[in-house]
């Protein structure tokens, strides 16, 4: 039951908002309704919770199944954290009808959350979508100057890779001893080697496009520069999450064969993605751009662990799925503070942040550690494990995923250094202290970074499960 | 049966009506009235509680699927009349003469979904064809509406032909119009006449795809739709097209899947033009009442897919596809006869003006886009379902896949243009009242796209 409250809690929420006017009420109704999915999160995954199943249609089989394991747990953690947090930063934000706004964020949240704990094929891709087309709605309406084309790329791109997956669905539900979606059936499939294959390719197209791999990133960039922050932010500290999830869940076990006969192929492409987007990141002059680069890496490394297909790197990346969102939200939330009140976000317009505005300069360069993946910091922690894993699969791999450590300290360190030290810019000049919600937020993100760098033992044990189900048989 | 006896009668009942009263409201009114008789009518049979006792001599089968098919389209209808009741009224002198005919649809499209003899499927091709003939000229002093017509008319007499060629070829194989398995020779289990039969079954099949609109017999769809009244437009896209592709259906699962791969082949090249032209095309119109008339192709591409082989994926997605197709169509159709001017431009800023008209605009375009959560969905999803399942080549699913990728392109146009380009839409006033008319097709719309189950399980009583 817990678990069918936590999704339907932000989906009344969004409900009642679309009947709100006044911003204020708003407000509260999605950072109250919020704190209760995160504490519900909290409890889910500390207090473990009865799977949900109910009839759905009967007809064809298909059942409203929701399971919450390590992997679903970790994922829900981030997720209740991530709305919370990013609605009281961006609480004081000017966004015009701010209620409808909050409305279809919390529908992205309930499909988020669906995604992470369906235990139906079909519900999964229900939620997949649904988690879909709020977003497209919220980048259209509040992005940036060309939005429109913008965002239909980048829905176009990712509904044309989830059709490809229900293709995927449909032909391993044919083959279904009991004709179900259920996943216990999906594991049991009789598929022959040629069809595991197509399967794989059918559903790996929609979680790389997702995630996204080379070359299917193209969308993302772009769709991270227009959207409005807050909506930037959920992109990319939980929505890419989507695309690991649908590797852990759904790839891995359904097509064992298929998944380590590709593993090479999937590597390197990912290797290759790390080092491009890395490189691009050092010679962007946007601060968002530079940010939006830096996450394309690091969830390519988190692929070419994850495909690396060793236990030791699942590890790492389930680590890292929390860790990476973290971070990255709080460079996002900075980073629009910045924004919010400088106007720019031109790195060579800034400087002096830390003269300016000291609280502000140490969290900057708390989080830029944290992306750097400095020890103490929780990112340490997961990319460390994933070196370790890639230097199992093939050595050379990990020497040229490890590149990318350096270049990430390049890019994430010019940052620093450009915007925060130096001379205090004219623009800079503007900057007052940031409001205290977005303080609280940025200081509590921190304490999570640094506490989950030195005693990262509770996640650990909140993923054992998964690792069990997934490499001992 | 009652649904066959029951249409004829209120058809002609209605004709007097327009004697008897003079208010148009009234005709509005008897015509619903009307509705539901034939709908209580045909649920008595469907239940088998009461059916008129007639001998029609095999020519007829009433299965629990037709019924079930009579009752959604007459359901249909009766939204479609309570919805567009006052625009149907604006046009010609007679409201209650469109009702007749509307009756008169009704019931060839009674007789289509339960035939067991060619005959009888031509009498209610004819039936349910020549109403519309007149509805699509209805707007006599309009040279659009006229150029229709005689179009429809023309093109509609020499399918007939083809049709009625196609029904001798196979009397000739069969020696008899019923519905029954090919002529097989009992000593070699070969079917004899095979060339005639097949033949035949072509030329039948050519003039249903005709009937459907599908590509490459499509090319009077956009002219008439375009031409006729945008009311009669959205029944003829809607309830008759549903009707026609469930005929073509329950024809082509009978008995002539034992005749072998001739149109099988025939049909994946139809199903593949019909994809591509409806969607290709779509995308370049301006105007959006045209862009309907492409998208209707299109969605005819999807729903040719449940021809292949009979199975349970097939029947259930071809109900779920007219319903969540119909019911959506006519919802936007109903949008579209409040604007001033049809073109894309139109639209622009209703989401400000009218906020609610502009949500359920909304989820009638992502419902004719598929996208989960509205009926379109499931409707897709059966459809695809069925295709694996029949064992055709994967690359044609992919195929109807990328298609389906574009059509989302000119859906969203719609969209793009009402949320997020600033302008005045140019749209008439808008009654409350009609406005929650709509609200209903769109829970419908979101009804059939959580709980499909619901609309499905009458289907097995």
């Amino acid at each position: 039951m817990v678990l069918l409250s936590i999704l339907s809690i932000p989906f009344i929420a969004a409900i009642i908002l679309l009947f709100v006017k006044q911003n204020e009420k708003a407000n509260y109704i999605a950072i109250a309704s919020s704190g209760i999915t995160l504490a519900l999160a909290l409890n889910i995954a500390f207090n473990g919770a009865a799977n949900f199943d109910a009839s759905w249609i009967s007809s064809i089989n298909a059942r409203f199944v929701l399971t919450a394991d390590g992997l679903s747990k970790i994922l829900l953690l981030l997720t209740g954290i991530s709305f919370p947090a990013i609605f009281m930063a961006t609480s004081k934000n000017e966004i015009k009808n701010r209620a409808q706004f909050l409305s279809l964020m919390l529908f992205t949240q309930t499909g988020l959350l669906g995604v992470f704990l369906a235990g139906d094929a079909l519900l999964f891709y229900f939620f997949w979508e649904l988690a879909l087309i709020p977003v497209y709605f919220l980048c259209s309406i509040w992005g940036g100057e060309k939005r429109i084309a913008v965002t239909f790329k980048f829905f176009i791109y990712t509904f044309l890779g989830s059709l490809f997956m229900l293709i995927g669905i449909i032909l391993v539900y044919t083959h279904t001893a009991d004709q179900s979606f259920a996943i216990q059936s999906f594991k049991q499939a009789s598929l022959s080697a040629g069809q595991q294959l197509t399967a794989f390719a059918l559903f790996f197209t929609a979680f790389a496009i997702k995630m996204p791999i080379f070359p299917l990133h193209t969308w993302q960039p772009d769709a991270y520069e227009q959207s409005p922050t807050a909506v930037t932010m959920v992109l990319s500290a939980v929505m890419v999450k989507m695309g690991l999830y649908g590797v852990m869940r759904w790839l891995m076990p359904l097509f064992p064969n298929a998944f380590s006969a590709h593993s090479n192929f999937v590597v390197i492409l990912s290797v290759i993605g790390i080092l491009y987007a890395s490189f691009i990141a050092i010679r962007q002059d946007d601060m968002k751009r530079l940010i939006a680069y830096s996450s394309i890496a690091h969830i390519g490394l988190m692929s070419a662990a994850l495909f690396a297909n060793n236990e030791i790197g699942a590890q790492g990346v389930l680590i890292q799925l929390f860790s990476h969102g973290v971070n990255v939200l709080g460079l996002w939330i900075i980073a629009d503070i910045i924004e919010q009140q400088t106007g720019t976000r031109s790195l060579k317009e800034m400087g002096g942040l830390a003269k300016q505005n000291p609280t502000l300069g140490i969290l900057l360069v708390g989080f830029a550690f944290a992306n750097i993946a400095l020890p103490l910091t929780n990112a340490f922690v997961g990319e460390f494990l994933m070196f370790n894993s890639l230097f199992q699969f093939k050595p050379w791999t990990a020497a040229a995923a490890g590149v990318s450590v350096v270049l990430a300290a390049i890019y994430t360190l010019n940052m620093v250094q450009k915007c925060a030290y130096g001379e205090v810019s004219e623009k800079m000049s503007k900057m007052q202290a940031p409001n205290v919600p977005a303080q609280f937020v940025l200081i509590v993100l921190l304490i999570v970074v640094i506490i989950s760098g030195v005693y990262p033992a509770p996640l650990f044990d909140l993923t054992a499960d998964t690792l069990q189900q997934l490499f001992i048989k | 049966m009652n649904a066959i006896i029951a249409s004829a009668l209120l058809g002609v009942l209605m004709m007097f009506a327009s004697w008897i009263f003079d208010n148009e409201k009234t005709h509005t009114r008897i015509a619903l009235v009307g509705l539901l008789a034939l709908i209580v009518a045909n649920v008595l049979q469907l239940n088998g509680i009461y059916t008129i006792p007639v001998d029609y001599k095999g020519l007829l089968s009433f299965t629990q699927f037709g019924l079930y098919v009579n009752t959604i389209l007459f359901i249909l209808t009766f939204l479609y009349v309570w919805l567009n009741g006052d625009e149907i009224a604006k046009i010609g002198n007679h409201a209650a003469d469109f009702y007749a005919l509307f009756f008169f649809i009704l019931c060839g499209a009674s007789i289509l979904t339960s035939f067991n003899n060619l005959l009888m499927l031509f009498i209610g091709v004819e039936i349910l064809s020549i109403p519309l003939y007149i509805l699509t000229g209805a707007d006599k002093k309009n040279l659009n509406s006229n150029e229709a017509a005689l179009k429809y008319f023309l093109m509609g007499a020499f399918s007939t032909g083809i049709f009625l060629l196609g029904i001798t070829f196979i009397y000739g194989a069969t020696g008899t119009f019923q519905l029954v398995a090919p002529n097989v020779n009992p000593a070699t289990g070969m079917v004899r006449e095979q060339l005639m039969q097949s033949a035949g079954l072509i030329l039948i099949f050519v003039s249903f795809n005709f009937k459907v609109s599908a590509a490459p017999f499509h090319f009077w769809t956009p002219d008439v739709y375009d031409g006729a009244p945008t009311v009669f437009t959205s029944f003829m896209a809607t309830i008759v097209k549903a009707t026609a592709i469930i005929a073509f259906v329950v024809l082509f699962h009978s008995q002539f899947k034992a005749l072998g791969y001739a149109w099988e082949l025939l049909l994946t090249f139809v199903l593949i033009s019909t994809l591509f032209v409806g969607n290709i095309t779509a995308v370049f119109q301006r105007s959006v009442k045209r862009m309907l008339a492409y998208s209707s192709i299109a969605q005819v591409g999807f729903m040719l897919f449940a021809l292949y082989g009979p199975s349970s994926f097939a029947n259930e997605g071809i109900l779920l596809y007219i319903m969540a197709y119909s019911v959506a169509s006519i919802g936007l159709f109903g949008v579209l006869i409040k604007m001033k001017e049809y073109s894309f431009e139109a639209f622009n800023g209703l989401a400000k003006k009218e906020p609610l008209l502009a949500a359920m605009t909304t989820i009638f375009t992502l419902s004719l886009a598929g996208i989960p959560l509205t009926g379109g969905f499931f409707a897709k999803y059966y459809m695809l379902n069925a295709a694996v399942q029949s064992g055709i080549g994967l690359w044609l699913v992919a195929l109807a896949i990328l298609f389906a990728a574009v059509s989302v392109y000119y859906y969203f146009k719609l969209i793009q243009a009402m949320y997020f380009v600033e302008g005045e839409p140019a749209i008439h006033e808008v009654e409350q009242g009609y406005k929650y008319k709509l609200l209903v097709f769109a829970i419908l719309i979101l009804a059939i796209g959580i709980l499909p189950n619901v609309f499905l399980s009458y289907l097995y009583f």
